[in-house]
């Protein structure tokens, strides 16, 4: 995994309380993972926190895995 | 009983005999504040007559751009924005059938839009913080209505459900969101009411008194404490009784 990928994975490991191997490519914040839309708003926040970007609303909506937050965070940063 | 230490807050329309006495019951309490208004000069005299843990950020909330940069400003000079007053507002008083496009878009502009802005620029702190308090001041005639006033009320009310609807999303967060709504209070808005209009409304409200300032200030500082953590979406009516609601 890249280290994008690995920072990410640590985010989301921290806030939604999931075990570590759940939260892997394909996992839905939502559907997998167990986050209500207020958790999935939080978590663009620690992503715009932890990488120093900006993700506007209409990309926020789209990430909706685990792999579009990495795919977004590496074309952002 | 109420203790802030620690906490930061923010009091629009703090230039205003209501949000002076709100500042100074937050501050009294030891929480430090940023003053928010449009005219200055009153803000840089509280703000100096508090003394430590006081500062000024003025703004004109009829500006769409204002609520996120003075979020920002206030944010700036406290470090945090723990706790949100949203006092600042307007009135355009009118017949509803005289009542132009513009008297009713600038009293919602600023009464409720404004108070959108600013809640949502300062939810992201309050978030992370895991901790906020957000109080709306409302009014007695967001509930009964009031003749000529059909905006003002029409504000007042939005801000209720737009206050309960917020306090549900953000509750598991440590956050909450209540209204306080005076009913007629002593300040240079009502002191220029003649003895009759004054004794007129003195008829309506059991207490037969105005309230104080100080007295919606404290109903302000009790939703704004720790105390108050387990009251959220609620609306304290502080009317002497005018209407029992």
């Amino acid at each position: 995994m890249s280290d994008i990928a690995d920072r990410v994975k640590k985010i989301v490991v921290e806030h939604l309380g999931v075990d570590e191997d759940k939260v892997v490519e394909s996992a839905s914040f939502i559907d997998d993972l167990g986050a209500d839309s207020l958790d999935t708003v939080e978590l663009v926040m620690a992503f715009e926190e932890e990488f120093g970007i900006e993700i506007p609303d209409d990309a926020a909506e789209t990430i909706q895995t685990v792999g579009d937050a990495v795919t977004f965070i590496k074309g952002a940063v | 009983m109420f203790d802030l230490t620690g906490k930061t807050a923010l009091v629009t329309g703090a230039s205003g005999g209501i949000g002076g006495a709100i500042a100074t019951a937050l501050h009294g309490t030891g929480a430090t504040v940023a003053l928010s208004g449009t005219r200055e000069g009153p803000l840089r005299e509280l703000a100096d007559a508090l003394g430590e843990r006081a500062h000024v950020v003025p703004a004109n909330l009829s500006e769409a751009e204002a609520p996120a940069r003075l979020l920002k400003d206030a944010a700036g000079a406290m470090g945090s924005v723990d706790i949100l007053v949203n006092n600042a507002g307007i009135t355009r008083d009118n017949l509803f059938m005289r009542m132009s496009d513009e008297e009713w878009a600038q009293v919602l502009e600023v009464n409720l839009t404004g108070v959108f802005r600013l809640s949502r620029a300062a939810l992201r702190g309050m978030m992370k913080a895991r901790w906020g308090r957000i109080v709306n001041i409302t009014s007695v005639v967001g509930a009964t209505g009031n003749p000529g006033q059909g905006n003002y009320a029409a504000a007042k009310a939005g801000l209720v459900g737009m206050s309960k609807s917020l306090a549900y999303e953000v509750a598991s967060r440590g956050i909450t969101v209540n209204c306080v709504a005076p009913g007629f209070i002593a300040t240079a808005m009502t002191d220029k009411l003649n003895e009759e209009q004054k004794g007129k409304i003195l008829t309506q409200i059991p207490a037969g008194r105005m309230g104080s300032p100080e007295e919606i200030a404290a109903a302000v500082l009790y939703l704004a404490s720790p105390e108050a953590g387990y009251v959220t979406g609620a609306t304290l009516h502080v009317n002497g009784g005018m209407a029992m609601i």
